[in-house]
Formats: C-alpha cells, sequence, structure tokens
C-alpha cells in the first residue's frame, strides 16, 4: 500500500516538475509547482512526519504559492517568449549540470551509503518533534527565527523607503 | 472487523456525511434567506412548499437546468477547474470533523461519528481550507473580465491577512489541550460542561473574538465580504459563472460556512458534550447516548451560523484599507498577545 502511494505521488511529484519548466505560462507554472509542493507533502507522510506534511501544505502550497500566483496576476504576466537558448550555453550547462548531480550523489552516498527509505505506519507525533526541536536543536531553531525576523524587517524597511512622503502608519 | 466491512462502513459514513453536509448547505441558505427577510421586516421566500421549506430544491433544481454559458475570452482548463477545487475543498475539510460521541463505537472500536481520525486533524482543516484559495483565485484570474480579477486579487489578499490572525487565535486553545487532534481537543473540555469550555473556563474569549473575525473575512462574508462586493465588482471572483459552476461556488461559500462553525464549536464551545457536563447523567441507553451529542453538536453549530447571518444583516461592508488594517494592526497583534498571556497562565497554574 505505501509502496503504491510513494510510487503514485513521486510520479505526480516528478510530472509537476517537469511540466513547471515546459509550460509557457507563469500561472500554469505556478499551478505545477504547487501540485509538486502537494504531492511532497504526501511522501513526508508517508515518512511517518505528519507535523511537517500538514505545515508544508500551510506554508508552501497555501501561503507561499498563494502569493506567487496574487503576482502573477497583478502583474498579469503574458505568455513567456520561446529562445531558442544560446548554444555555448547548452554545450557548457548539459554537462556542469550532469558533474554537480553526480558529485553531490557520490559524497552523500559516501557519507551514508544506499539506504532503504523507511515507509512505515508509525508516526512521529508532534510532541516527539517538538520536543527535539526545542532541546537538542534549539539553538539552530532560534537562528532560523532570528533570520527570518531579519528578512521581515528588511521587507518593511524597504517598503517603508519606498514611500517618497514617509508617512508613517500609513 | 474484517478489512472489507471496515471499508464498507466507511463508505457509508462518508455518503452519509457529504449527503447531510450539502442538505445543510441547502438548507443554510434558506435560513440565511428568512433571516435576512425577517430583520428587513419582509417574509423570505414563503412560495415552495410550508412556510418555503422546499425552496432549495427548487434552487438546485433550476441550477442544474440553466443553460450553462461558457464565456468565449476565458482560459478554459483554469475556468472549469476553479469551482471544481473550491467545491472540493470545501467537502473535503468536514472529513476531519468528530461530530458525536467518541465512545460509542462499533466491533472492534470503529468510530461512527468522524470520518477520519487524523492527530494533526487542526492542520489538515487549516491547510484544505488554505488550498481552497485557488478556486477563488484561479476563477477570477481566468474569466478574463476586470471585476473578477479584482475580485479575486481582493480574495487572495484577504485570506492570506487574515490566516494568520485565525492561526495564532488557535494557538491558545492547542497549547490548554496540548494536542492538535480534534477530538482530544474536545474532551479537555468536557468535564465540567460549560465551565471548562475554551470560551469560558480556559479564557479564551480574546481567540474566539479574533477567530470570529478572521473567520467572516476567511469565509467571504459580510462584513467582509469585499470579494463580491456587488456595488463595486457587479459579483466578483464568479461574474463570469453561470448555472452549476456558479452554484458550486455557492455550495463552497456556505460549507466553508458549515465547517467554520463546525471548527469553533469544537475549539471554543466544546463539540459535541453537553453544557451541563457531568451534572446531568444520561440514562444507558445506546441511542441516547449515541444521538443526543449529535444534537448539540448540530445546536450549537446552528447558534454559529445563526451569529452568521445576524451579523450580516446588521454591519455594513467596510473598506478595503480598514480590512487590511484592521487584520494586520489589531487582530495579529492581538493574537499574539493571546498566546503569550495563555502561555503564561498556563506557566503559572
Amino acid at each position: 500500500m505505501h509502496l503504491i502511494l510513494f510510487i503514485v505521488f513521486a510520479g505526480l511529484c516528478l510530472a509537476g516538475a517537469v511540466n513547471l519548466l515546459l509550460q509557457s505560462h507563469p500561472i500554469s507554472s505556478a499551478l505545477s509547482l504547487i501540485v509538486v509542493m502537494v504531492s511532497l507533502a504526501v511522501l513526508y507522510l508517508l515518512l511517518g512526519a505528519e507535523f511537517l506534511a500538514a505545515a508544508q501544505v500551510i506554508v508552501y502550497a497555501g501561503a507561499i504559492m498563494v502569493l506567487f500566483t496574487f503576482v502573477v496576476m497583478l502583474l498579469n504576466a503574458g505568455r513567456e517568449e520561446r529562445t531558442r537558448g544560446s548554444y555555448a550555453a547548452r554545450l557548457v550547462g548539459f554537462p556542469a549540470v550532469a558533474v554537480i548531480l553526480g558529485i553531490i550523489a557520490t559524497v552523500i552516498l559516501k557519507a551514508q551509503g544506499l539506504g532503504s527509505a523507511g515507509l512505515r505506519d508509525d508516526i512521529t507525533s508532534t510532541q516527539e518533534l517538538s520536543a527535539v526541536l526545542f532541546t537538542k536543536l534549539l539553538l539552530p531553531f532560534e537562528v532560523t527565527s532570528v533570520l527570518i525576523l531579519i528578512a521581515i524587517l528588511g521587507a518593511v524597511a524597504l517598503a517603508r523607503h519606498g514611500d517618497g512622503e514617509g508617512t508613517p502608519g500609513k | 472487523m474484517t478489512i472489507l466491512e471496515f471499508f464498507l462502513w466507511s463508505l457509508l459514513k462518508v455518503v452519509v456525511v457529504i449527503v447531510v453536509f450539502l442538505l445543510g448547505v441547502a438548507y443554510t441558505v434558506l435560513l440565511e434567506r428568512k433571516l435576512v427577510g425577517r430583520i428587513q421586516n419582509r417574509w423570505g421566500p414563503s412560495r415552495v412548499g410550508w412556510f418555503g421549506i422546499l425552496q432549495p430544491l427548487v434552487d438546485g433544481a433550476k441550477s442544474f437546468l440553466k443553460e450553462d454559458i461558457i464565456p468565449t475570452g476565458v482560459y478554459r482548463p483554469l475556468y472549469i477547474l476553479a469551482p471544481i477545487i473550491a467545491l472540493s475543498c470545501a467537502l473535503i475539510s468536514i472529513s476531519v470533523v468528530p461530530f458525536g460521541d467518541p465512545g460509542v463505537t462499533g466491533s472492534g472500536g470503529f468510530h461512527f461519528f468522524q470520518i477520519a481520525d487524523v492527530n494533526v486533524g487542526l492542520l489538515v482543516i487549516l491547510g484544505i481550507t488554505s488550498i481552497g484559495v485557488y478556486g477563488i483565485a484561479l476563477a477570477g484570474w481566468s474569466s478574463n473580465n476586470k471585476y473578477s480579477l479584482l475580485g479575486s486579487l481582493r480574495s487572495s489578499a484577504q485570506l492570506i491577512s487574515y490566516e494568520l490572525a485565525l492561526g495564532l487565535s488557535l494557538v491558545g486553545v492547542v497549547m490548554r489541550a496540548g494536542s492538535l487532534n480534534l477530538r482530544v481537543i474536545v474532551e479537555s473540555q468536557a468535564h465540567r460542561g460549560i465551565l471548562s469550555w475554551n470560551l469560558f473556563g480556559g479564557l479564551q474569549f480574546v481567540a474566539f473574538f479574533i477567530y470570529l473575525m478572521a473567520a467572516y473575512a476567511e469565509t467571504n462574508r459580510s462584513p467582509f465580504d469585499l470579494p463580491e462586493a456587488e456595488s463595486e465588482l457587479t459579483a466578483g471572483y464568479h461574474t463570469e459563472y453561470s448555472s452549476m459552476k456558479f452554484a458550486m461556488f455557492f455550495m463552497a461559500e456556505y460549507g466553508n460556512m458549515i465547517t467554520v462553525g463546525c471548527v469553533a464549536t469544537l475549539l471554543f464551545l466544546g463539540g459535541w458534550t453537553s453544557p451541563f457536563g457531568d451534572l446531568i447523567h444520561l440514562p444507558d441507553f445506546f441511542l441516547v447516548r449515541a444521538l443526543l451529542p449529535i444534537c448539540w453538536f448540530v445546536f450549537k453549530v446552528f447558534t454559529f451560523l445563526f451569529l452568521y447571518v445576524w451579523v450580516r444583516g446588521t454591519l455594513p461592508r467596510f473598506r478595503y484599507d480598514q480590512l487590511m488594517n484592521f487584520g494586520w494592526r489589531y487582530l495579529m497583534p492581538l493574537a499574539i498577545l493571546n498566546i503569550v498571556a495563555t502561555s503564561l497562565w498556563l506557566a503559572y497554574r
């Protein structure tokens, strides 16, 4: 059962990713990305990470991609124009991608070997997850939240700066 | 219980819940028309059946039989997909709602009164609601109409903004119950009846107020119904939709209202539990123990829906900048303060 679900949603995920690249319309690409996000959430669920799956749907599919489609609709972006692509880019690009993928794959394989993914019934509860997050991984967690806070402040500062009249509180 | 039996029981549950839910949607529409009618000192629908009781069925038949017009300028795939997304998201989220006493089980601990008991049920509802935005956003964009586009832009922005306040307002409740499972959340407020409900005993009335406001905005309801403000945008995102596709948006909107009411009931009003708690002992009779909790649940959801309609009949529509200001500058800080206060209180206790 798990294997069937895994194959279906992994296939859906890859199909969405390929479709994302092939579509010429921004909205279609954004929708393919949503398919990718949601199938990833199902894959997380198959690995027993239910909280992560729900957070993936809420944060990525529900908030970030809504913002994406919102911007695309607001700008009413048209079809992108297809170019043939430069010859040099194709000559260098494809081998370069292959080499980089090869390097990453060898490093990961060297580090942990070819293990099997644990598709399973038992589920990591939210309590267990937060216990690890707030004891063992407290420092990285807090540093990440500070990072996000800085990004928010930066965005606000930029938006304020653009307002020539500088009317605070508007 | 064998797998086949389990499958058949689950299928039965799904069918019954969907039929009851859709009937509930149809009669919520009637309830709204009747109540708004009374508020405005007129009768509302009164011709079809006794007091207009058959009006929703006739409306449904009308939507089915009307000509389905697809304008030439639309982007067809998304134009057709949008109402499907909207309605299916509204239908899916009801599946994790427990609506009856889980103590009443069939053989092998089979639960009758909830389709799926998920550990992170609350997050599932939030997630599916956030996917439902695409129905509205895509409808407006694919219609190739300025009014529709403006309506769906308003709707997307409004939903993103109020989702934050909505999610944050629920954190206090979750902290108090120590779980995201809806069943556990209800059981944490069951013992002393109305005194242990999160709204009263849990001192979450600020959270309830925030949830109420955010829920009105999330479901595009008055006084936050700017995405379909008739006086400015004809009908907003579903201007170009007709017959059954329009009816699907309509059903999705009322379905979301019911779901939001269910969540409010589960999180703040003690779900299926009686307001008298353990004071009144129920007779140990199977039918009473099974049906009375459902009646309480339906009654509480109905109260919430009544409030919805009452607010619609009473308050005028907000202006768009007021809406955004209210969401970001009042509701969200208030929700964060509520979280801090609740956690201090829980730590102190």
